[in-house]
């Protein structure tokens, strides 16, 4: 069935070659304006990711960071540390080694996201919330008490290999596979599971399984961002990936609209720019920010670019768009 | 006892110190429309919740199919054959009807979350295919004008009617009916027991049926399961269950000096 959904496949590959392209004449950019595209779209990746298990499957998880920081890590050591031992098996190519790097950062990630899942996906609720915000300041700590990554100093002098196409071309990667995902038979389950999870295993539903599978997709895709997040700013340190920039990641997806995916990744945009926007107001920025944020949770607690269906040119939009028609009805 | 259909041989559920449902045996065979009745309290929605495995009995053994299913997780029982509806209506509120139907061919799937990715053409045709089977259920049950409404937005009887649809898309062998026709109408009760009576008809299935409503019971049950106090007091035919002194003392009372020791 020659559909649109075959079109989805072709809106990554384009997505990919504009990533591309953008890198090719990212040399007329202002360095500043590029480094806060990047910053958006690593927060894009990470919001997303977030979103498949907090929005999508209902999993309320506050560890993202924690995942963050082990994609981080892993891919700086693989880029610094060990580069010596792995560039003469890329033949000294750094476009290989870069994105081998992000992948095992990714997977390392990943297995630290079955780890945390298995034990304590049972729970539900606030008591997720609670493991996840436990795991996150155990990883921080862990690295914050190991020399052989810089202890609470952190690693330095991390190669800048991220730029505009690693960037879009990870958060392409991203959006779509969260698109795919969810947009299929079986991804429905995730939806289904979020909305009850007796009903979802009295259909024949492995409800476990698919909080596993969200879970380890959903760290896989924060470790990637923390690695592209290392090879941007040079340097991390093991406070960079506290409590505070979990709850930063969870509040573009509150307000975004837990479990949309188009407004999730506008959320993530218009957060990242925010705070570059209010930089010029110094001392007052995280006041501003804060403010901002409680203005619009009160306004629109559903989530910024909700609207009830059919009713605005945003509707009807979105009826034409091929992503982010997350099939979850907003509440009436 | 023949393999087939569905037997509880002597389950016992406690909660602490309270047994919910005591030494209950019970047959279902293939193909038959039994009813499960009981005062209020009686057990009958836990005896529901054993045997789809929310709850694993503490004594006794419950078999489906020839094979024991004691102790399995609730979706491999539905795998097994086994769907049920709830009391209090469980549909996937947020999602549309149509996907509602559309996620309970689960147990039917050949694509995972690796073909969702790829989108091969056998993920296509499939993806085609249930949305074929998806129309046609809902079709077949009236519901195919509101399967882009989120489930939730539904009006009850319809509701009600999406929860049977979704339990049918898992394809089962016995369905199980929860209090069907709880906050109905009279009219809206003849209208079920046509629709419980056709899906026996048309999808050969066996039905249990848990009902306060003595008309909907009585009208079509072929053979009834007296519960209460988590014990079972009689079993028969419409019929019988009627005349049976048990099952009129359990609803209506004994008569001075007549109560037989518990």
């Amino acid at each position: 069935m020659p559909s649109w959904l075959n079109r989805s496949q072709l809106v990554l590959v384009a997505a990919l070659l504009a990533a591309g392209l953008a890198q090719f004449f990212s040399n007329h950019l202002d360095s500043y304006v590029l480094s806060v595209a990047m910053g958006v779209g690593i927060n894009i990746i990470l919001a997303s990711s977030l979103n498949l298990i907090n929005g999508f499957t209902g999993q309320f998880s506050l560890g993202h960071a924690g995942f963050m920081a082990v994609g981080a890590y892993t891919s700086a050591v693989l880029t610094g540390k060990l580069a010596s031992q792995l560039n003469p098996l890329f033949g000294g190519q750094v476009h290989l080694l870069f994105p081998f790097a992000l992948v095992v950062g990714g997977l390392v990630a990943a297995i630290a996201g079955g780890l945390v899942g298995a034990p304590s996906l049972r729970l539900k609720g606030d008591y997720l919330a609670i493991v996840t915000l436990g795991f996150g300041e155990i990883i921080k700590v862990i690295f914050q008490n190991v020399d052989y990554v810089g202890g609470a100093k952190g690693l330095n002098a991390i190669p800048d290999y991220s730029d505009l196409f690693w960037v879009f071309g990870t958060t392409s990667i991203t959006v779509y596979t969260v698109w795919a995902l969810l947009n299929s038979t079986y991804g429905r389950g995730f939806l289904a599971v979020a909305d009850d999870e007796i009903s979802a295993e009295a259909m024949g539903l492995n409800t476990t399984r698919y909080k596993m599978v969200a879970f380890v997709v959903g760290a896989f895709f924060a470790g990637v961002a923390g690695g592209l997040f290392a090879h941007l700013n040079n340097s991390i340190n093991p406070s960079g990936f506290d409590f505070n920039k979990s709850i930063e990641i969870v509040v573009m997806v509150i307000l975004g609209g837990m479990g949309r995916h188009t407004g999730v990744v506008l959320a993530a945009i218009l957060l990242t720019v925010l705070t570059e926007l209010l930089r010029r107001f110094g001392d007052y920025r995280m006041v501003i920010y804060s403010l901002l944020l409680i203005v619009l949770m009160l306004t629109r607690p559903q989530g910024l670019f909700i609207w009830p269906l059919g009713n605005t040119w945003w509707a009807s939009l979105k009826s034409r768009w091929p992503f982010g028609t997350s099939a979850r009805h907003p509440n009436p | 006892m023949s393999a087939s259909g569905l037997h509880l041989n002597k389950v016992t559920i406690r909660f602490g110190g309270l047994t919910a449902v005591s030494e209950v045996s019970a047959t279902v065979p293939p193909g038959e429309l039994a009813g499960l009745i009981g005062p209020n309290g009686a057990g009958k929605t836990t005896v529901f919740n054993l045997i789809t495995g929310v709850y694993t009995p503490t004594e006794g053994t419950i078999e489906f199919g020839g094979r024991a299913v004691t102790g399995l997780r609730p979706f491999e029982i539905t795998a097994r054959g086994i769907a049920r509806t709830f009391q209090n209506i469980r549909l996937f509120g947020s999602l549309s009807v149509f996907d509602n139907v559309r996620v309970a061919f689960h147990l039917h799937l050949r694509q995972g979350p690796g073909q969702s990715l790829f989108r091969s053409p056998a993920f296509h045709r499939e993806e085609h295919d249930l949305a074929e089977r998806t129309r046609e259920l809902l079709d077949i049950f009236k519901l195919d004008r509101v399967r882009n409404e989120p489930a939730r937005s539904l009006p009850y009887g319809d509701q009600r009617r999406l929860e049977i649809v979704r339990a049918l898309a898992t394809q089962p062998e016995l369905l199980l009916l929860d209090e069907p026709a709880a906050g109905m109408n009279p009219a809206e009760k003849v209208e079920l027991m046509k629709l419980i009576q056709f899906i026996q008809d048309r999808y050969k299935l066996a039905i249990l049926l848990v009902e306060h409503d003595m008309k909907v019971v009585m009208g079509i049950c072929q053979r009834i399961h007296v519960l209460e106090y988590g014990r079972k007091i009689a079993e028969g035919t419409p019929a019988e269950v009627r005349e049976n002194p048990a099952v009129i003392a359990a609803y209506l009372g004994y008569e001075p000096g007549n109560e037989p020791a518990r």
